[in-house]
C-alpha cells in the first residue's frame, strides 16, 4: 500500500516537472530586436504576386475593434480571401489575442500598438506593396502610435473621440461638460444611471478632467502621471465608483441595452453606440458630445502579425481598409473621421467629414488619444518619472473595489 | 469443458483480431493498462495540466511596459494579491456569495424534492423530473440575459413593486444573488432528491411506532439521513458560484473572483494566476469538510 502510494506521488511528480519544462519553453519568444525588416515569410515581391498568393491562401484572420470590418463581401469577392474576424473588448484583449499566433492582423488603438511594435508582434510594412497609402492625410502617418524610427507600422484606419453621451429626457439637452459625470452634486442626482468604459485606460478620462479643473496639479498628458497626478485621478475615480450604475466591457451591445431601457442615462460612449441608438426605431433620446473639458479618444491602425499565416491576403486586407469606399463605410459605420479624404464625395451623408472633423485640425487639439503609460512619460529627455501601465491596471483593479 | 470436447471442435481460426484478443486474455494487466491509457491522459495531462501551467505561471513576472511574460521565479504576485486589500475583499465577497445562495438552494430545494420523493404520484414526480431538468437544457447565457431584462428598472420586478411605492435595484449584489440562486437550482434538488427517495419506509413507520411526532421525525430521522445529500449538493452551488464570472460580469459593476481574473489577465497574467489560486483553495478546504459530512456516499 505504501509503496503504491509513494509511486503515484512519484509518478504525479514526474508529470508536473515535465509540465513546467513545456510551459516553461513555450512561446520563449525569438527577440530579433531589429523591427526594420518589413519581409515576411510567404509575402510576394510585388502586388500581382500578392494577389496571386493571396488566391491561394484564400482566408485572414483578423481582430477588431467591433464593427471596424466593413465592405467584406466585396473584398471577399474581389481577393478570394475568405475574411474571419474576431472583436477584442479592450487593448489588452488585443494584445493577448495576437499573442496567441492565430490571427494575421490587429486593428490596434495607440495603448496597443506601441507594445506590441516595440516586442515585435508586429511588423513594419512596405508602402509601395499598400496603393492607396499614398492617399493617406499626411498628418496622421508617421505618428508615436503608428511608426517606430521612421520605418510605417500598418495603415491607419480612421479616428474618433470618446463622446460623452446621455439621455436628453433625463439629463438636461445643454450639458456641455464632463461635471455630470464628476461634480458630486451631478453624482447625487443620477447614481446608479452612470454608465463607465471599463478599462483601466479610463483613468486617463479622470486625467483630463483634473487638468481641467485642478490647474494646481500640472496635469500635462493625461496619460502621463506622476505619482502625485495619478493618486488623485484615482482617488477621483473611487469617488465616483460607487455611483456608476455600470461598467460597460469593450463590447457595445451591452451599454446599447441599458440605455435603451433607461438603466443608464450618462456616460462614455464610442460614436458607434451613438449612432445605433439614434438609428434604432424608435429612436432613443439621447445626444453625444465632446464637451468643453475636450475628450480621449482614438487613432487606430491596421497592423500586420509579424508571423501572419496569410500575409498576402492582410496585405490586401490594410489596401482595402484605406479604400475610399471602405473609408466611407468605416466612416459612416461606426462614426469616425476617415484618414483617406476621398472617402468624403462617397459617404451617404455628405456632410459627414464636416460633422467629424476629418480635416479640420483645430477641432482634434483637445482629444487625446490613447497611447501608453510609460516610466519615462513618453519622452526620455524630461526627467520625470510616471506611472507605468501595470500601476494602471492595478490601480483600476482596486478603483472597481 | 474436457481435452475430449476441445479436440473435437475445429480450433478458432488465427485471424489477427482473435490473436489480439487471446493477448489480451493471457495478459490481463497489459488490458487493463490499455483500457485506462486514454482517460489516464487525458486527466493527467489535459485537466491537471492546465492546473500545473496555472500554478507555475502564478511565479512569474510581467514587463511593466509591454505586459510581456518574464520568465524568471518570483513570489510578488503572492504578495500583490496578499497585502493589496482589494484582492480579500474581493474574495471574502465572492465566498460570502457562494454560501448564501447555497443556503438559499438548500431552503428552495429540500420541500421541493421532499414532495418529490415522498408526496408525489409517480406521474407528478416524473413530470416535476422534467420541469426541474428543463433549465438545464437552455444556455446559460439566454437565462443571464433574460435575468437582466426582468432585474433592469423597467422589468417585470420593478413593475409589480411599482404600485407599492417601491423600487429595487436589480443590478446589484442582492440581483445577482437572485440569479445564482435561481442557474444552480437543479444542481440542489437532483442530489437532495436521491438522498430523501432512498430513506427506507420502514425508519419512518418505526419511528412513528415508537411515538414521534412528524416534526421529531423529521428533525430526527429523516434530515439526518439526508444531511449528506444536501452536503453534496452544495458542493455544486458552492463552487459553481465561486467560479462564475459571466452572471456577475452581467449583472453588477460589485467584482467577484472571476471577473478580477478575467479583467485582469491581459495585462496581469501572472498575479491573475495567483488569485486563481485562491477558488482552488477554498474548494479544497470545501471538500476536506464536505468529506467529514459523508457527503460523497451521496454524490
Amino acid at each position: 500500500m505504501r509503496r503504491k502510494r509513494i509511486a503515484v506521488w512519484t509518478a504525479l511528480g514526474l508529470v508536473v516537472a515535465a509540465l513546467s519544462v513545456v510551459a516553461a519553453g513555450c512561446g520563449g519568444g525569438d527577440d530579433d530586436g531589429d523591427g526594420a525588416s518589413t519581409a515576411i515569410e510567404g509575402l510576394g515581391a510585388d502586388l500581382d504576386e500578392i494577389k496571386a498568393n493571396a488566391r491561394n491562401e484564400g482566408e485572414v484572420n483578423l481582430v477588431q475593434w467591433s464593427g471596424y470590418a466593413q465592405l467584406v463581401d466585396e473584398f471577399e469577392a474581389a481577393t478570394g480571401c475568405t475574411v474571419n474576424t474576431k472583436d477584442g473588448g479592450s487593448s489588452d484583449d488585443m494584445i493577448s489575442l495576437i499573442q496567441t499566433g492565430e490571427y494575421d492582423g490587429v486593428s490596434a488603438s495607440g495603448n496597443a500598438s506601441v507594445r506590441m511594435m516595440s516586442t515585435g508582434d508586429v511588423a513594419p510594412i512596405d508602402p509601395d506593396l499598400i496603393p492607396n497609402y499614398a492617399d493617406v492625410q499626411d498628418g496622421i502617418k508617421n505618428q508615436d502610435y503608428n511608426s517606430l524610427d521612421g520605418q510605417p507600422y500598418g495603415v491607419p484606419h480612421g479616428r474618433g473621440p470618446n463622446y460623452l453621451m446621455f439621455r436628453t429626457d433625463e439629463v438636461p439637452e445643454d450639458t456641455d461638460s464632463w461635471n455630470v459625470i464628476w461634480d458630486d452634486d451631478q453624482l447625487a442626482k443620477y447614481k446608479g444611471k452612470i454608465s463607465i468604459y471599463d478599462d483601466s485606460i479610463f483613468i486617463a478620462d479622470a486625467a483630463l478632467w483634473l487638468k481641467a479643473t485642478q490647474p494646481d496639479l500640472g496635469i500635462e498628458n493625461p496619460y502621463q502621471l506622476t505619482q502625485e497626478q495619478f493618486d488623485a485621478a484615482v482617488e477621483l475615480l473611487k469617488k465616483q465608483a460607487p455611483n456608476v450604475g455600470e461598467y460597460w466591457p469593450g463590447t457595445p451591445a451591452t451599454q446599447i441595452a441599458a440605455y435603451t431601457n433607461g438603466d443608464s442615462v450618462v456616460g462614455t460612449t464610442w460614436p458607434y453606440q451613438y449612432l445605433q441608438l439614434t438609428n434604432a426605431s424608435p429612436p432613443v433620446p439621447v445626444k453625444a458630445i465632446k464637451p468643453k473639458e475636450g475628450t480621449t479618444g482614438w487613432s487606430d491602425t491596421w497592423m500586420i502579425y509579424s508571423k501572419a499565416a496569410h500575409p498576402n491576403c492582410m496585405y490586401l486586407w490594410m489596401d482595402h481598409m484605406i479604400s475610399p469606399e471602405a473609408q466611407a463605410a468605416v466612416a459612416e459605420g461606426f462614426g469616425e473621421a476617415p484618414v483617406n479624404l476621398k472617402a468624403c464625395d462617397l459617404t451617404e451623408n455628405e456632410n459627414h467629414c464636416d460633422d467629424f472633423h476629418a480635416s479640420d485640425e483645430s477641432w482634434w487639439d483637445d482629444v487625446y488619444y490613447w497611447t501608453t503609460p510609460t516610466a519615462d512619460c513618453g519622452d526620455p529627455d524630461s526627467g520625470e518619472t510616471c506611472v507605468t501601465q501595470e500601476d494602471w491596471k492595478t490601480a483600476w483593479t482596486e478603483i472597481r473595489g | 469443458m474436457t481435452s475430449v470436447q476441445h479436440s473435437e471442435t475445429p480450433p478458432p481460426r488465427a485471424s489477427p483480431g482473435r490473436r489480439l484478443s487471446t493477448f489480451f486474455f493471457r495478459h490481463p494487466r497489459t488490458r487493463l493498462g490499455v483500457l485506462l491509457a486514454l482517460p489516464v491522459a487525458w486527466l493527467v495531462v489535459v485537466y491537471f495540466g492546465s492546473l500545473v501551467v496555472l500554478l507555475v505561471s502564478a511565479f512569474w513576472d510581467t514587463d511593466p511596459f509591454t505586459a510581456e511574460i518574464i520568465r524568471t521565479p518570483t513570489l510578488e504576485n503572492f504578495q500583490t494579491i496578499i497585502e493589496r486589500p482589494v484582492y480579500r475583499d474581493v474574495a471574502w465577497r465572492t465566498i460570502q456569495m457562494a454560501l448564501l445562495v447555497t443556503l438559499a438552494d438548500i431552503v428552495l430545494a429540500f420541500p421541493i424534492a421532499y414532495y418529490m420523493a415522498r408526496v408525489a404520484s409517480p406521474r407528478t414526480r416524473s413530470l416535476l423530473v422534467v420541469a426541474i431538468l428543463m433549465p438545464l437544457w437552455a444556455s446559460y447565457l439566454v437565462k443571464v440575459i433574460a435575468w437582466r431584462s426582468i432585474l433592469s428598472d423597467g422589468g417585470i420586478i420593478n413593475w409589480a413593486l411599482e404600485p407599492l411605492g417601491l423600487s429595487f435595484d436589480g443590478y446589484s449584489t442582492v440581483g445577482l444573488w437572485l440569479v445564482f440562486t435561481y442557474l444552480w437550482l437543479p444542481f440542489m434538488i437532483l442530489p437532495v432528491y436521491a438522498g430523501l427517495e432512498r430513506i427506507p419506509e420502514s425508519l419512518l413507520e418505526a419511528s412513528t411506532d415508537l411515538g414521534a411526532r412528524s416534526l421529531t421525525t423529521f428533525t430526527r430521522v429523516i434530515f439526518p439521513l439526508a444531511f449528506p445529500a444536501v452536503v453534496a449538493g452544495s458542493i455544486f452551488t458552492f463552487s459553481l458560484t465561486l467560479g462564475d464570472y459571466i452572471a456577475p460580469g452581467l449583472i453588477t459593476s460589485e467584482q467577484f473572483i472571476g471577473t478580477v481574473i478575467y479583467n485582469i489577465r491581459g495585462q496581469a497574467l501572472p498575479t491573475a494566476a495567483a488569485f486563481a489560486m485562491v477558488p482552488i483553495v477554498v474548494i479544497v478546504l470545501y471538500l476536506l469538510v464536505a468529506r467529514k459530512l459523508r457527503a460523497f456516499e451521496s454524490l
